[in-house]
């Protein structure tokens, strides 16, 4: 089966995907992802505490909101589509 | 590894940016280990960079490596580069593989691919985590012999035909970038892309038995600027980050582009010991051992060596070149191993200030000792079971 990754949906749910594992660091945290073996760097603590419970969301745009200022959610949202793009996030 | 250091932001990994501060100031755990599980090797590479060659008496047992696992899975570090020596030539490489995997931290080894049987590839490709790196410097027998030793060559392709085979999907092929090969990119380039495999590029380093060759076998100037502009076209050849010292010629290339030496990466010897990057076997570089008490983490997060290669470093004789953001500076054990001051200019400078320092401090050069430099015989049922 072709899977679609295509388009990110900021309206859709999301969660971590399980192939991948995050290592708490001062700056936030390290991301693996055990399929493709890519490293990625979650750059604030707030960014990988999100993606963790990101599942327990009705949508991406909605776990955004519960814990970003209006002013920083744009950065956010790229992050997010960033990681979806890489897969180390995928819709539910 | 690919590291991606954009995407995942707020913000980005641009030099002197947050990340990067960070980064240098030390993780609480390496995202990048290499642990060479053995000092034997059927080869005697003449740029060996662990003077590998025969076994170490005091080399980990077992129960000891498994117990490094056990830290590094607690570490949470993700994934291990096992190399030596030939680590296969250990007969429990496989089990401490297994048991590396079994922990949640995935492997990747470097061998020559002497003992990469068509059954030993079909094993590993039913192994999920499980990364193997074939060894070759040179695109055709005569290049590659020369430095790995007669037959080599036929012995590491011999291996990749086995993966291939075996359908074990995309390993890696790793080449140490000499003079002698530098024209060969191409040809390393068509070889990977017609097993499927992936290339990988590392920068030779003047350590160990490399600190004998390398004046003979490192790039020319002119070599590292093409070098440069072929990697720039090319950002899924991997380079462990090994050419950061090239981004000075102009665009940074892909990577972290700093020294991680005690920082985010470091060494794991056959014994134990741990130093602070793969290219520095020296005391002087080794910050304690596996076998201490608090173990690797102890080590890792106390040291003084480690804690002292987190603080901000000096410029040197580099605070005036405009590059200095661009290249740091360049490679701490290339340095150390031709005899210049670490807060100056690499050796292969790409502003040629290196090469300036060292025709003036010739003779300076600090031993990297004898190492372990006899090779060890395979066994004959080894060799059997390869034909």
């Amino acid at each position: 089966m072709t899977e679609f990754t295509g388009g990110f949906d900021a309206s859709a749910r999301y969660r971590l995907d399980p192939q991948v594992a995050l290592r708490p660091e001062p700056f936030g945290a390290l991301a693996y992802h055990y399929g493709s073996r890519r490293l990625t760097f979650l750059r604030s603590a707030r960014l990988a505490e999100m993606v963790r419970d990101l599942e327990h969301h009705d949508s991406v745009q909605a776990a955004v909101n519960a814990s970003v200022p209006e002013v920083q959610r744009p950065a956010y949202l790229r992050a997010l589509a960033s990681l979806a793009d890489s897969r180390f996030i995928r819709a539910c | 590894m690919p590291v991606s250091t954009g995407p995942a932001g707020p913000g980005t990994a641009e030099p002197g940016s947050g990340l990067t501060d960070q980064l240098k100031a030390g993780l609480d755990a390496p995202i990048c280990l290499t642990w060479e599980i053995t000092y034997g090797c059927n080869l005697a590479c003449i740029h060996c960079l662990s003077s590998s060659g025969r076994r170490d008496r005091r080399e980990l047992t077992t129960s000891e490596a498994q117990a490094v696992i056990d830290e590094l899975h607690d570490l949470q570090v993700f994934y291990v580069n096992i190399g030596g020596g030939e680590p296969t030539i250990r007969s429990d490489f496989y089990d401490l593989v297994d048991y590396a995997v079994g922990r949640g931290v995935g492997v990747k080894f470097s061998t020559n691919g002497s003992t990469i049987t068509g059954e030993r590839a079909r094993r590993l490709a039913g192994a999920d985590y499980v990364d193997v790196q074939i060894s070759i410097d040179g695109a055709d027998a005569a290049t590659n012999d020369a430095v790995r030793g007669e037959g080599s060559y036929a012995v590491a392709r011999r291996a990749m035909d086995h993966l291939a085979d075996a359908g074990f999907g995309p390993f890696k092929i790793s080449v140490v970038v000499t003079r002698q090969n530098t024209g060969q990119l191409d040809a390393f380039e068509a070889l990977a892309a017609a097993y499927g495999a992936q290339l990988r590029l590392t920068r030779l380093r003047p350590s160990g038995r490399g600190a004998d060759s390398w004046a003979r076998l490192h790039p020319t100037q002119a070599q590292q600027v093409d070098l440069y502009h072929w990697l720039l076209d090319r950002p899924d050849v991997l380079t462990g980050d090994s050419f950061f010292h090239l981004s000075a010629l102009g665009e940074a290339l892909p990577g972290l582009n700093l020294c991680g030496a005690g920082r985010v990466v470091c060494l794991i010897d056959p014994i134990g010991d741990v130093y602070a990057c793969p290219f520095v076997l020296h005391p002087e570089f080794r910050a304690g051992s596996v076998r201490d008490p608090g173990g690797f983490a102890r080590v890792w997060r106390q040291s003084e060596l480690f804690l002292e290669l987190r603080q901000p470093a000096s410029a040197g004789a580099c605070a005036s070149c405009g590059s200095y953001d661009a290249c740091q500076g360049g490679c701490m054990a290339a340095k150390f191993f031709t005899g210049l001051p670490l807060d100056g200019p690499d050796p292969e400078c790409v502003k040629g200030l290196g090469e300036v320092l060292l025709g003036q401090r010739a003779g300076t050069a600090p031993s990297p000792g004898p190492g372990h430099s006899v090779p060890v015989r395979l066994r004959s049922r080894l060799r059997d079971s390869t034909r």
